[in-house]
């Protein structure tokens, strides 16, 4: 008897005390922006570190998040929440600054990727399997639109490539089917859907141009891209840079590129060639190629520093252990470097100064100096992939 | 009634010892088949590694499916163990699946398909 009373007093001692601590760690001195966060996917244990850019360390992490390993995250406008897209089809709502999960619910069986809304009310993700995207709003994720990717013959298509564009438009690609489909949102209510069939063989992924005007869909299945001029949708979908897919002879390709993050510097855009060892050099607004540059294996992403002097790429299965970084003035390969096996991906800090950079075999995320290549720091995450930084908030089509 | 019943069971008692001669003939071989053709511990903990982050990238880290189809044991059942085998080896011409000759062995392609038909979990 006596005992218990102890303890229960003990543990009343012990929560109020722990109660201070957390008063204390709220008090003012603690408050703080959400500019310099960031997330990095752990794909494998379906948890996310919460980091900081300015002294370069992790916040919190947080768990929970249910299939990890194909996945992406957008945030909202004031940079506190991330929406994560995962594999099992959850969408989940993390608070940045309290590292908590918001609201998470199961939205399909088997998704890629979403987007956010211009005005920032929307969240779209885009599912494999049932094919089709799904819209809910940013604040409850309460679904508020359903569009089934279906084409003519009645045939359900996995959708990839989708981005948000000025207008309250969603844009996204029909993989199995070949089709580009438009969903603006502007009336407020149910989508006004615009489709274009017929792109081409197999889109595999699509990005938006960082002004917001072109839609791109790489094609798998055929040479070349398809490209949406959204200032002038009525003029359609054409067909541009043959030469740019697999070639005649196709090439095996041992990881999908990506294209989100198309590099554009000086006029030029640098894009990952399909199966070859190469980057696409491409002339702006004409489309016309500039030239091609040799690198260490497939290109997955060719990801531009924001000021556009650096394009750095990574590669895939097996030359995956290599990260180049491509000056675009001379059009050469500056730096080679061998951080670790399996880099997955790379982001920039908003001003360029520092590039994140995980490598998912070795368990960690190096952190270099662009302008130097130094190594600042290393931090430890299991399994890194994707990596997130909340300034995408402030971009089109991220 | 008693003849044909002990007929019947002369007749089942010689089936069930050629069963087991044959038993003991084939269970020794197959399995002498397997430890030949089985890949050692640490090359198997790579092929799985490959199977689930490599192959994953487009088949899913669970297998579950992605931009390429499930590899469970259900999806994959209708498939004989040749077709997935060549299908590793060779990749499908006409779809993203490319050949993995180059870094797996026919015997370890064989392997891989034993597993996938028993179901290879994500810790």
């Amino acid at each position: 008897m006596n005992t218990s009373i102890i303890l229960r007093r003990l543990r009343t001692f012990v929560a109020g005390a722990a109660l201070v601590a957390l008063a204390g760690c709220a008090g003012t001195d603690t408050l703080r922006g959400s500019g310099d966060l960031g997330l990095i996917i752990e794909r494998a244990t379906g948890s996310i570190q919460i980091i900081e850019t300015t002294g370069r360390t992790q916040l919190a992490t947080v768990k929970g998040l249910g299939d990890l390993s194909h996945a992406s995250a957008v945030y909202s406008r004031d940079g506190r929440f991330a929406y994560l897209f995962g594999r099992d089809g959850g969408l989940t709502k993390v608070d940045m600054l309290k590292a908590k999960i918001v609201k998470r619910v199961m939205q399909s069986g088997n998704s890629i990727g979403g987007a956010i809304s211009q005005d920032g009310r929307l969240i779209a993700v885009s599912n494999y399997k049932p094919g089709g995207v799904k819209v809910f709003d940013a604040g409850t994720l309460d679904l508020v639109a359903d569009i089934p990717a279906i084409d003519a013959d009645g045939n359900r298509s996995k959708v990839v490539g989708l981005v948000d564009a000025p207008g309250q438009r969603f844009v996204f690609s029909l993989y199995d089917s070949g089709e580009i489909w438009m969903a603006d949102f502007s009336a407020g209510g149910a989508p006004a859907l615009r489709k274009f069939p017929d792109i081409g063989t197999l889109p595999y992924d699509g990005l938006i141009t960082p002004d917001g005007r072109y839609y791109a869909a790489g094609l798998f299945g055929e040479d070349g891209i398809a490209l949406l001029d959204l200032w002038n949708v009525d003029a359609g979908v054409k067909r541009i840079l043959d030469g740019y897919g697999r070639g005649e002879q196709p090439l095996p390709v041992y990881k999908m590129p990506h294209l989100e993050g198309w590099a554009s510097a000086g006029g030029a855009l640098f894009l990952p060639a399909v199966g070859r060892h190469e980057i696409l050099v491409v002339e702006k607004e004409s489309w016309r190629e500039l030239g091609r540059i040799p690198v260490h294996g497939q290109p997955v992403f060719a990801v531009a520093r924001p000021d556009g002097r650096q394009v750095w790429v990574n590669f895939a299965h097996p030359r995956n252990d290599v990260v180049q970084v491509i000056d675009t003035q001379s059009r050469k390969v500056i730096h080679s470097m061998k951080p670790g096996k399996a880099i997955l991906h790379m982001e920039f800090t908003p001003r360029g100064e520092q590039v994140f950079v995980s490598i998912r075999d070795a368990d960690k995320v190096d952190v270099y100096d662009t302008r130097t290549f130094d190594r600042l720091t290393t931090l430890d995450a299991r399994k890194p992939s994707g990596i997130f930084l909340t300034a995408r908030a402030n971009r089109i089509g991220l | 009634m008693n003849g044909l019943a002990r007929i019947e069971r002369r007749a089942g008692l010689r089936a069930a010892w050629t069963g087991l001669a044959l038993l003991a003939l084939a269970v020794p071989a197959v399995a002498a088949a397997v430890a030949e053709s089985a890949p050692t511990p640490a090359r198997q903990t790579e092929l799985i590694y490959l199977l689930k982050q490599d192959c994953g990238s487009c088949h899913g880290l669970t297998l579950k499916g992605g931009l390429a189809p499930p590899l469970l044991p259900a999806t994959i059942a209708e498939r004989d163990d040749e077709t997935l085998i060549e299908t590793i080896l060779d990749g499908r011409p006409g779809t993203p699946m490319p050949p993995w000759r180059f870094q797996i062995a026919p015997q370890e392609a064989a392997w891989l398909v034993q597993q996938l038909r028993q179901g290879v979990h994500a810790e």
